[in-house]
């Protein structure tokens, strides 16, 4: 392609250095601390040995580097052309992966070439965000229509779904995070927000299952309270009037406060079936509404209504037959209902311990007791940030999340100062990604979420998730890099 | 400027998002880093592993310096099951000498979490104990072949004489009150239970080390802290040196075989013990080892008492020893001069002839008194003391004088020997009768038997031979205490202070005079071991209630510059001349001359084969 000029210039355009600077200081970081991590106390090896895991991870750094070199001389062109034949490539290889992968860990996601060993679902992550960048980047593209968000939806959940059936649950939580750039691209607010709220419903439903009031569980009681006022808050946006919001909550506050003051005559009260009452009232005056007004808004939030009592009813039927037992156990042990520092709370007790045990300052580099020990399971995976945080302290560990976060920030800026919607697009799905793993594996590793197996970007150990990575940050610096040219 | 993107007011959302959940996760991290201390307490007590290095017990060793009791160092076979791989089991069964079926029980034995609650496949397990030194070698050699064996060295005691076991006492594996009592114990640790090893635990038990490793969330050592940098060396337990002479212990260990009773040597001028028999006795080789239950059972059940020491927690009436006492405050009191003549005939004549005499001059003085055995002039000394209306205002405050003297003469209360179960004897007071008699119009006659050693007091044969070492030394006495020496520190100052007993010098010397002519003429004629020795005793014929009369002898030598005193006590041994005297007469041979001269080995022969099992121990146990 040299001999086409204007191209000749193109490439001269200058790739985004504070990105660069951080890419590279992440991954000798990563590198270091691989290092650390494998550390053996007994037989020291050295920082370059081979056959230990920061040699490895020396040699997939090494090929990284190669990628993101390569990929900043290939054409822009060539990734919006082909982004639908990477797509179908991608799928092909995770129906592959499904077919011909055996057991690893539990998981069937690894495809064995030779002597190399990959996850197809952690390259699938550029390959959805370059599709997604395509569709969206169609002349008068809507996302609100039908089809076009059938489309979207079903490009995202495609991949999720066969990475689920590799038993990857935590890489396709990854891709569902895609949900972010179809918000900055339009999906309406009140979408994330019925999915916040149902997040909301079964968290609170499973915590406070254990104690009754009347008919309903504590934690359906407060949720169903949740669903009406959420409801006339619904309505509220809707129809850009507060007083629609007062109004609606008029007929249930009368059932709750006869109930109250019935209360205080010492008749006995069931408060949850007052709870239904209310909540029937409030569908049922929804109804009328609706039948009177013939408005649109008001079926909505009455769906909404509806489909969040039923959601919550079912959510926890769901929780104990459709979760595994150790995600269960998971969930228990994150929402503070079990205390099981052997078995699943292991895991986050001892990172917790070790980040802990790092104080302000840190313990020096390879000087941390925990992670040395194994006491941390996964500690050069997906627990490495337990390693910064007892190595380096409260100083060490802060600085690498204020080091993300500028790098998150500086790629959503780059992204918004894209000229094409594809360039937009995709770097709002690069940003998804990354916000999304620091996100889960910080949250994790500090016990504030859930334990789902995902890496840190650039500085937990593998092959597959570094190339990934860079592949998927490089395509994104070349198509800024073409931007910056004019 | 580009167009604005449509949404694009939606980038500001999305970063704030990401701002706020940095913050929170910072404050987060402040949390768990800064403001919880508590996390680095964890990471300790999770990753430091102390391990207790164990200091040698201190050695024992008898007055001559004579090695009693030391250290040997056996071995457990440690597993580590993780670790092993490529094993060849029969040679291994080989080298350990037992079949393949006992591997199996062994092997089972180690991995049932019920017996063995600690079990971890990656931690070293106890598999086998105790390995004798051959054993030892042998698997030492073959250690290569197996991977995941470790051996594991302890220490046992071990005794270089099968005697004194009640007086070295034995160790065992400390109890759950010890452990709660004393931090310094943990679960499995070995303490003294009984005898020296007890009281003197503090001294041999030393100093506990620490060595603290890293160790992974496994268990296994990954090496050590700051090479070492906080570890702490035992500090080996300290020897003692005891006063016993092992010799003499064990000839009055043989003199007292099949008999029941007691013997205590001291030495007047140090209050060390000398010998202390108590029998039975047992071989303090039987409470160590693998065979511990087994004989400890067997010595529990074994009607006898072995594992009473009798020379300490024995009581007995101390029968015509206690005149000795009592002519010395008679003296002290001014109730009696040496000059002053009581008369007897056969009996105290107040109380008509009770308690009896026998055949002897008629009326007489202390001296003689104290040679014949008169009951009846200390009955009456007693009786003149009491009712002595001039010197004291009742019965009740001459009784609590004449106590006051026992007391300062050793008996009623424990001496303080460094032995456990020290029994304190009985000495009545006024109140204690007060208390029988439900009045306090009693008086001298009622209770004239503590006269002579009998009725309500009791004594240890400590306590005897202590009165021994006191009149020894005319007037005074040093705590009897088996340990002479603790090996870089001094003795206890209760060892070392006199204890005055209120009666003076000049009293003693009829006394003595009489306790000579007991042995050159009286009733202990059997323990003159004249003209090499002086000897002063008094024989002693204690009714109990247990069966025949108990045989003692309390005696001390030589009369200037008494080097040794002793006291004899054999249970239902009959007449203190029968058995008593000629025991005592062979230890004194066997203290001043090394052994025992020809011309008494018949004697020798005879008491060592004298058999003399008291009815009273066996009376209750079922037939055979």
């Amino acid at each position: 392609m040299m001999y086409k000029g204007e191209n000749v210039k193109e490439e001269q355009g200058k790739v985004d250095k504070l990105i660069v600077f951080l890419y590279l200081l992440f991954v000798v970081l990563g590198w270091l601390n691989i290092y650390a991590a494998s550390f053996n106390l007994e037989n020291a090896t050295g920082l370059f040995d081979l056959s230990t895991r920061a040699g490895s991870q020396l040699i997939w750094i090494g090929t990284s580097l190669l990628i993101a070199f390569a990929l900043l001389k290939i054409d822009v062109s060539f990734y919006e052309t082909y982004a639908f034949l990477f797509y179908l490539v991608g799928i092909g290889l995770l129906v592959l992966t499904l077919i011909v992968a055996e057991e690893i860990n539990g998981s069937r996601s690894w495809l064995i070439l030779g002597p190399v060993h990959f996850q197809s679902a952690e390259f699938m992550k550029f390959i959805i965000a370059l599709a997604l960048a395509r569709v969206f980047s169609q002349y008068g593209f809507k996302l609100m229509e039908t089809k076009n968000f059938l489309l979207v939806s079903a490009i995202i959940l495609l991949p999720a779904l066969l990475v689920i059936l590799q038993k990857e649950t935590g890489t396709a939580l990854v891709y569902l995070s895609f949900i972010l750039v179809m918000y900055r691209e339009g999906l309406p607010g009140r979408i994330l927000f019925m999915g916040l709220a149902a997040i909301l419903y079964f968290i609170l439903g499973i915590r406070f299952s254990e104690n009754q009031l009347g008919m309903l569980s504590v934690g359906e009681l407060i949720s169903v309270i949740l669903i009406i006022l959420f409801s006339a808050a619904l309505l509220w946006s809707y129809l850009k009037r507060y007083q629609a919001f007062f109004r609606l909550l008029l007929l249930p506050g009368a059932v709750f406060l006869t109930a109250f003051a019935a209360s205080l005559f010492s008749v006995s009260i069931d408060w949850g079936l007052t709870a239904l009452i209310a909540l029937g009232v409030t569908g049922l005056y929804l109804l009328f509404l609706f039948v009177k007004h013939r408005k649109r808004t008001y079926l909505f939030t009455l769906l909404f209504l509806v489909g969040s009592f039923a959601f919550l009813e079912s959510s926890e039927y769901v929780f104990l037959n459709m979760l595994q037992p150790h995600q269960q156990m998971r969930i228990e042990v994150l929402l503070g209902m079990e205390q099981d520092l052997s078995g699943a709370g292991y895991h986050v007790g001892q990172s917790k311990i070790a980040i802990g045990s790092g104080g302000l300052t840190g313990k020096g580099f390879l000087n941390g007791t925990q992670t040395k020990l194994k006491y941390v399971p996964e500690q050069d995976t997906d627990f490495i940030f337990c390693t910064i945080g007892e190595e380096h302290g409260f100083i060490g560990s802060s600085l690498i999340l204020i080091l993300f976060t500028l790098f998150v920030l500086r790629i959503l800026r780059l992204a918004e100062r894209q000229p094409s919607v594809f360039g937009r697009v995709y770097g709002y799905g690069v940003a998804s990604v990354f916000m999304f793993h620091l996100l889960i594996n910080i949250g994790m590793v500090i016990g504030i979420m859930p334990v789902i197996g995902i890496p840190l970007p650039f500085f937990s150990y593998g092959g597959s998730s570094l190339w990934g990575f860079t592949i998927l940050l490089f395509i994104f610096l070349r198509i800024d890099m073409a931007s910056r040219r004019r | 400027m580009i167009k604005r993107s449509p949404f694009s007011s939606r980038q500001f959302i999305i970063s704030l998002v990401v701002v706020v959940i940095t913050a929170i996760y910072i404050a987060r991290l402040f949390d768990l880093q800064v403001l919880n201390p508590q996390y680095r307490e964890y990471a300790e007590s999770n990753a430091f592993f102390r391990r207790t290095l164990y200091p040698a017990r201190g050695a024992i060793y008898d007055r001559n310096g004579e090695l009693l009791v030391y250290n040997r160092p056996t071995y457990d076979v440690m597993m580590v099951v993780r670790e092993m791989s490529e094993f060849d089991t029969l040679d291994f069964c080989r080298t350990l000498n037992i079949d393949l079926e006992r591997f199996h029980a062994l092997d089972a034995e180690m991995k049932d979490r019920r017996r063995n609650p600690g079990y971890s496949s990656y931690t070293p397990q106890l598999f086998m104990s105790q390995l004798d030194v051959e054993e030892y070698g042998l698997l030492q050699e073959k250690l290569y072949k197996f991977p995941g064996i470790y051996i594991r060295s302890r220490t046992e005691r071990q005794y270089n004489y099968p005697n004194m076991g009640l007086i070295l006492g034995y160790v065992a594996e400390v109890d759950q009150n010890t452990i709660a009592a004393d931090p310094y114990y943990v679960r499995k640790d070995y303490v003294g239970k009984s005898g020296i090893e007890l009281s003197h635990e503090i001294d041999l038990r030393g100093e506990k080390g620490v060595e603290i490793l890293l160790r992974d969330a496994h268990g296994r050592i990954q090496g050590r802290y700051e090479e070492g940098a906080h570890d702490k060396a035992p500090v080996s337990g300290k020897d003692l040196i005891l006063g016993i002479d092992i010799d003499l212990q064990a000839y009055g260990e043989l003199l007292m075989h099949n008999k029941v009773g007691s013997i205590v040597m001291i030495e007047p001028a140090t209050g060390e013990v000398l010998c202390m028999v108590s029998t039975p006795t047992y071989d303090p080789a039987l409470l160590t080892g693998k065979q511990f239950g087994a004989n400890y059972l067997t010595l529990e059940r074994n009607p006898y008492k072995p594992l009473l020491n009798r020379a300490v927690a024995g009581t007995y009436p101390p029968g015509s020893t206690f005149k000795l006492t009592q002519g010395l405050v008679f003296l002290q009191e001014g109730i009696i001069t040496p000059q002053t003549k009581y008369s007897c005939h056969g009996g105290y004549p107040p109380l008509g002839g009770r308690p009896g005499c026998h055949a002897h001059y008629s009326p007489l003085a202390l001296q003689y008194a104290v040679s014949t055995s008169c009951n009846s002039f200390f009955c009456y000394g007693l009786n003149h003391m009491l009712s002595n209306r001039k010197k004291y205002t009742s019965v009740a405050s001459a009784l609590d004088v004449w106590r006051d003297y026992m007391v300062n003469m050793g008996f009623g209360y424990r001496l303080g020997v460094d032995l456990p179960s020290e029994n304190r004897g009985f000495i009545p007071n006024s109140k204690f009768y007060t208390n029988v008699y439900k009045t306090d119009r009693w008086n001298a006659h009622y209770i004239i038997s503590i006269a002579i050693g009998q009725g309500e007091v009791l004594s240890t044969p400590l306590q005897i031979a202590n009165l021994g070492a006191l009149i020894a030394n005319r007037g005074y006495y040093f705590t009897p205490h088996v340990v002479r020496e603790r090996k870089g520190e001094p003795l206890e100052t209760k060892y070392t202070q006199r204890h005055e007993s209120g009666v003076d010098k000049e009293h003693f010397e009829p006394v003595i005079a009489g306790m000579a002519d007991a042995v050159s003429q009286g009733t202990a004629w059997g323990a003159n071991l004249a003209p090499d020795v002086e000897v002063c005793g008094k024989t002693g014929t204690s009714q109990n209630p247990h069966g025949d009369d108990h045989s003692l002898f309390l005696g001390f030598a030589p009369r200037d510059n008494p080097r040794v005193a002793i006291a004899v006590l054999v249970e239902n041994g009959r007449w203190g001349a029968t058995n008593a005297v000629p025991i005592a007469r062979l230890m004194l041979q066997k203290f001043f001359h090394g052994e025992v001269p020809e011309s008494d080995k018949w004697l020798e022969t005879m008491i060592i084969e004298r058999q003399i099992l008291p009815y009273f121990y066996t009376r209750n146990l079922p037939a055979n």
